[in-house]
């Protein structure tokens, strides 16, 4: 999924960053142990889920409709708590 | 009569202080970030004069407490500059959390380290508490056995850190008064000299606006590990490369250097394994003991860490027992700190010597002949696994 390197020794020398402004090289989606997955017939674009994430990882389209970037969300759960229609399940990754 | 001058060393009497405050001066540090307690200070005050007279150009940073001294040691290293701090004790005790971000972060800060006992009591002799607390850190190590040896060793903990190949903050080990304030005869190079085996720093990856770099990101458990080995890699391939260091040393001054010493070891069936300046004490016991026919040599560690395990090996396996000598202990371990590599190391050997862990010296109790003859009967008796020398049965 990250684009960083996956063995040890092609990591730069004292874990430093060698260039910057790439932290959205680093997919935290990798954390989630829930995955939100979202039901378009039951949703009512209110766009809750939008406005609460704290990750940005709601992606919100031309028509309000939303989606979700699973390179980012750590599947916290509040996107469904917020939803007013429960048009979000948290599912097990497996 | 000796020598006073050759054509790059005279010869003068300096205690272990002042010699490495001599050696930090020869090797033209850009930054002095150091904070004096007893028995260092003798350090740090030299440094700030030579600083304050003009006879060396760095910048003397005088920090608030040992925690910013090695703060502020690190980010001038991390800044491309040749950086020293000394400490002691509670003042190591104090550095503690910064020992293992500046080693981590592979910035090659030189420390010497006076070696005084941990309170409480509060005490400011030796003991080997400082070293040994430092030991898991991931710094190079290094332990003086003279005055001499405090400052060749400075020098060389320079050139082993610095090294492209190695990249490693090293500590210089001297015992508290026995080398700090002790006034011997050694030979310092005259100052012009001393690039010859010491160049400027060639630093890498430094903190620079054009090219910015991030020390110090967290890493979580994807890829902390892998940072945590490769540091482990960098520690041990630090080795072969302070191997040639010292053999070059050795051959530009004309004094041997090597991971380990032995003497009088190749005959022995016995061996003491000691630090520090006990080596020097128990070569002379050992000289009056081969007189009375007691086939005994002396192992002395000069690079504690990364831990030369050949050297180490070779001298040791097939001898009848070794005396591993520990000026601290690990209270409720299986031995004391030296006890524990040496046992370790020997673990793979063909042919397994007994061991006697043997603790002597503790805040700066003096180790006599009386005392080596204390261990040196207890090694006989095999039902004898440990002694504190001096205090009686």
């Amino acid at each position: 999924m990250s684009n960083w390197p996956k063995d040890w020794r092609e990591i730069p020398m004292a874990g430093i960053i060698d260039a910057p402004g790439n932290s959205m090289e680093y997919k935290t989606g990798t954390w989630r142990a829930l995955r939100p997955v979202v039901n378009q017939e039951k949703c009512i674009k209110c766009l809750m889920c939008w406005a609460y994430c704290p990750d940005m990882a709601i992606i919100r389209h031309e028509d309000d409709s939303i989606s979700i970037n699973y390179d980012y969300c750590k599947g916290c759960g509040i996107c469904a708590n917020e939803c007013p229609v429960k048009a979000i399940e948290m599912v097990e990754e497996v | 009569m000796a020598v006073v001058e050759t054509e790059k060393m005279v010869r003068v009497g300096l205690n272990g202080d002042e010699a490495v405050a001599r050696a930090v001066k020869h090797a033209k540090v850009d930054v002095i970030a150091a904070y004096p307690i007893t028995p260092q200070t003798i350090i740090v005050e030299r440094l700030s004069e030579f600083v304050h007279d003009g006879e060396l150009d760095a910048e003397f940073v005088p920090v608030e407490s040992e925690h910013s001294a090695l703060s502020a040691a690190l980010g001038a290293s991390l800044a491309g500059a040749r950086v020293f701090t000394a400490t002691a004790s509670q003042g190591l005790a104090l550095m503690y959390e910064m020992l293992y971000v500046v080693s981590t972060f592979r910035a090659p800060v030189v420390m010497a380290l006076a070696n005084r006992a941990f309170s409480a009591p509060i005490n400011i002799h030796c003991s080997h508490d400082d070293a040994y607390a430092a030991r898991d850190a991931g710094w190079i190590q290094y332990f003086a056995e003279n005055v001499q040896e405090a400052y060749d060793l400075t020098l060389i903990a320079y050139r082993t850190a610095e090294d492209t190949r190695v990249l490693l903050p090293a500590i210089v080990n001297l015992d508290a008064f026995i080398l700090t304030h002790c006034v011997e005869p050694l030979y310092i190079w005259k100052e012009e000299f001393v690039e010859e085996f010491l160049p400027p720093r060639k630093p890498v990856n430094i903190i620079d606006y054009d090219n910015p770099v991030t020390y110090g990101p967290l890493a979580l458990p994807d890829y902390y590990m892998k940072i945590k080995r490769q540091q482990y890699e960098a520690v041990k391939n630090a080795e072969p490369v302070i191997r040639e260091v010292l053999k070059e040393y050795s051959e530009w001054s004309g004094r041997y250097y090597a991971p380990v010493r032995g003497y009088r070891v190749e005959d022995a069936d016995y061996v003491f394994v000691v630090l520090g300046s006990t080596a020097g004490t128990m070569r002379r016991v050992i000289d009056a003991w081969r007189e009375k026919g007691r086939k005994v040599g002396v192992l002395s560690i000069t690079l504690y860490r990364p831990f030369p395990v050949k050297e180490v090996t070779e001298i040791l396996e097939g001898k009848k027992a070794v005396a591993v000598m520990d000026r601290s202990h690990t209270y409720g371990g299986p031995g004391a700190q030296l006890y524990l590599d040496i046992a370790a190391t020997l673990y793979d050997a063909r042919d397994r010597p007994r061991l006697l862990n043997v603790i002597y010296g503790l805040g700066g109790r003096d180790f006599t002949p009386a005392d080596a003859d204390e261990a040196y009967q207890a090694l006989m008796d095999p039902s004898i696994k440990e002694i504190w020398v001096s205090l009686g049965r």
